[in-house]
């Protein structure tokens, strides 16, 4: 018997790993105290009426802004991993298998778990308030998607204790992430991380769509709508219309492995290049989904810090819609080496070169915006300011990767690799997080410290430009991607030495931030926004008191023009709006929360689970619990509530700090 | 209250007992016979892939009509857009993987 449970643990939990020990303890740890503090101060019912069952859009919002941090920081210990490993030749600080598990789970984390989510937080927390809505069109339904994220996230980053971690890379070409070259359980763990999270995604891409088309306030016809929402609407568009690829192509792999189908082998009928092409249909239109809202973001921000109206607002809309469809004709590029044919490529790389007119646009709008503009440098527009070069680097380096003849240089090397992270770094991450710092107090009611902001934002970016620029150089000089080592014979180890050093200048900064998040924290009192409207704003969510309420609007807003709130304040009538006792308020209707997502989720992550290690015992209790939670859910009539006058005079007082008679 | 509809759906006419099973029956026709022509080997070569093709378009015609509701809503517009969207994105999907799939031979 003891023997029995001995030989099962070894094969079940990674062993034979310091950092894996270490990652046990800080584990076990983490949840002791968890449920130690949640016990002792008597917290659990709180954490599950407040936060576990909301289906609050803003509290929804902060619970993936929180996961995404936390999931920055696992991708982020990965990176420096990676470049420790790398900064001196002939390292062996990791072995190359293991090598071969940090670089993949740290595309995956970073991409599906750090930028969508935190994309989605953003979505989430500011849409309805723009748009003047009161939640979103499907409340339940959006916080499930939260919890499928977060079941996924789980899953994934359980392989790491468990198993064993995913090492085919990042989208696990086959024929290496298939059964015969694969065959761990790490593959499966990336499958079913993916397909549970991935089916959050697309429920909330459809989600803000119809909350835009549906929802808007009164008089907010869409040409009058700002621009963040329209970035969200693209961003949607494409998500509709690429997970589903993702998922039927993932599904097609797991075929292959679990039911021994021959989609994507050598033997039997299949072809690897399928997958590949099948995947980047997928993964094309993603990295314009993430990019889409940082977009949005920074045309916000411009015209707030500028005081100005935004520059060509229609060319801007068009520039978002035009992208987010083309971004479904250049899936190719991403395999230009693979052999198709001159016809092929030519078309390719002519339509990835389109691409770059749209964007090019957008950028000469944020700067004739600025243009004569009263600019404030505070950290979001600081992020901005710094987002426009690095962008524009980065998306020249990707027009030279678009002609196809010199692609067959760059293909796989680490100047394709500094290409990608200056988009990505310099333009999603560095957008959400001035979206996070715009929209931060109208999240939780108080500023964050602008000085340490300041020191996080130039370790940030120096940090990048010593992390990535020796890169593309390493690149050119025919350092390929993937490879655990190289010797001193090659004379590259100055160049990645620096590299090395910036990336750990960007983990001081990541800490500097979250310093800055529990500093705020800490002094909340000193910096209260008591106004509403910290920045001076243009939009509906700075018309109503930080943090918004629950109901958000106590009154919705009757729109007139663009940039709304501000064309109020200039004729001087958004007095007349925050009296709102003059208004006649009517009882709000609400969603109810429910506990139907969590527990639905749970089931999904038990199924994925059984799934990963064949245990049908597991997967089919699993499978069975999502579709009675689908079933009860579709039984329960009890989804609504009205808030009365009365509360919402109270809460409003309370908010704004005045007595309503 | 101009957006309670958000969170409750007024009750529309969404098809009935025998439109749902006519497209029920139609649809577990449209799968057995593609799974009979590659069980059984009833074509070969292009024939069997035309067949093939055939039978998902209608298959996804009769999705469209029996279970999506296509022509049974108040207001099309947004619905025709996306579904102009959907079958452009379709199309590329399936012709450009064809194409780049069945002439991606580079003689050496």
């Amino acid at each position: 018997m003891f023997d029995q449970i001995k030989e099962f643990a070894s094969g079940f939990f990674v062993t034979g790993d310091p950092l894996i020990y270490g990652a046990d303890v800080s584990i076990l740890l983490v949840t002791a105290a968890i449920i130690f503090t949640l016990t002792y101060f008597k917290k659990w019912r709180w954490l599950w009426r407040e936060w576990l069952t909301s289906v609050d859009h803003k509290k929804i919002g902060i619970m993936y802004i929180l996961a995404a941090f936390l999931m920055m920081f696992r991708g982020g210990v990965d990176a420096l991993l990676m470049r420790a490993q790398l900064a001196i030749p002939g390292a062996d600080f990791l072995q190359p298998d293991h090598y071969n598990e940090v670089f993949t789970t740290h595309g995956v984390i970073m991409i599906l778990f750090m930028a969508m989510p935190f994309m989605f937080g953003l979505f989430n927390i500011i849409v309805p308030l723009q748009i003047g809505a009161r939640d979103v069109a499907y409340p339940i339904l959006n916080s499930l998607s939260f919890w499928l994220f977060f079941a996924g996230a789980m899953l994934f980053n359980l392989s790491f204790v468990i198993g064993g971690s995913p090492d085919a890379g990042w989208l696990a070409y086959p024929p290496y992430s298939e059964l015969m070259y694969n065959p761990g359980v790490g593959q499966d763990f990336y499958i079913w991380g993916i397909q549970i999270s991935g089916i959050g995604s697309l429920m909330t891409g459809i989600n803000f769509l119809v909350t835009i088309l549906k929802m808007r306030a009164p008089g907010m016809k869409l040409m009058k709508m700002p621009l963040f929402p329209w970035s969200v609407l693209s961003s949607c568009i494409a998500i509709i219309f690429s997970f589903p690829i993702l998922t039927a192509t993932l599904a097609l792999l797991f075929l292959d492995r679990y039911a021994g189908a021959h989609f994507f082998t050598l033997d039997g009928g299949g072809n690897p290049m399928m997958y590949i092409n099948l995947i980047w249909m997928w993964g094309h239109p993603e990295v314009y989904i993430i990019v889409l809202p940082a977009f949005g973001i920074f045309s916000e921000i411009v015209s707030t810090f500028s005081r100005k109206k935004l520059f060509g607002y229609q060319s801007m809309v068009y520039a978002m819609i035009i992208i987010s469809v083309l971004s479904f004709l250049v899936w190719a590029h991403h395999f230009f080496t693979m052999g198709s044919g001159a016809g092929v490529n030519t078309f390719f790389a002519l339509s990835t070169m389109l691409i770059a007119i749209p964007t090019g646009v957008k950028v000469f709008n944020w700067l004739f915006t600025m243009f004569r503009g009263r600019i404030t440098v505070k950290t979001p527009m600081l992020w901005t300011i710094g987002f426009i070069p690095c962008f524009i680097v980065g998306g020249l380096t990707g027009v030279l990767l678009s002609v196809a003849p010199a692609d067959f240089q760059f293909h796989n090397s680490y100047f394709l690799i500094a290409h990608f992270h200056q988009v990505i770094i310099g333009g999603v991450i560095f957008g959400y997080f001035a979206g996070l710092y715009y929209w931060w107090p109208k999240m939780f009611g108080f500023t964050l410290n602008e000085h340490i902001g300041k020191w996080a934002f130039w370790f940030w970016n120096i940090g990048f430009y010593a992390c990535f620029m020796p890169q593309y150089v390493l690149g050119l000089m025919g350092m390929t991607r993937r490879v655990v080592s190289y010797g001193w014979d090659k004379g590259w180890w100055p160049l990645n030495f620096v590299s090395t050093i910036g990336a750990a200048l960007m983990g001081i900064a990541f800490v500097l931030q979250v310093w800055q998040i529990i500093h705020g924290v800490k002094h909340y009192r000193k910096n209260l926004d008591t106004t509403g409207d910290p920045w001076d704003g243009r939009t509906l969510e700075w018309s109503i008191p930080s943090p918004a309420p629950h109901y958000n609007f106590a009154v919705l807003p009757q729109v007139e023009e663009l940039d709304d709130w501000w064309e109020k304040k200039q004729r001087g009538v958004h007095k007349q709006l925050n009296n709102i006792a003059e208004e006649k308020l009517e009882p709000i209707h609400m969603p109810k929360n429910s506990g139907m997502p969590i527990i639905m989720a749970g089931c999904w992550f038990l199924a994925g689970f059984g799934f990963v290690f064949h245990w049908l015992w597991l997967t089919i209790p699993g499978l069975a619990g999502v579709a009675i939670c689908m079933l009860a859910h579709s039984f329960n009539y009890d989804t609504d509530y009205y808030i009365p006058v009365k509360e919402i005079k109270e809460t409003e007082a309370a908010l704004r700090k005045v007595t309503i008679s | 209250m101009a957006h309670v509809d958000g969170t409750h759906p007024v009750e529309e006419n969404h098809g009935s007992l025998k439109s749902y099973t006519i497209g029920y029956l139609f649809s577990i026709v449209l799968t057995i016979i593609p799974i009979a022509i590659i069980l059984g080997g009833w074509l070969h070569g292009t024939a069997k892939a035309v067949v093939l093709m055939l039978l998902g378009v209608l298959q996804f015609i009769v999705q469209l009509f029996f279970f999506m509701h296509l022509r049974e809503e108040k207001k099309p517009r947004y619905n025709l857009i996306s579904l102009i969207l959907g079958l452009v994105i379709l199309v590329v999907i399936v012709a450009g993987s064809m194409w780049i799939m069945l002439y991606n031979m580079v003689e050496t």
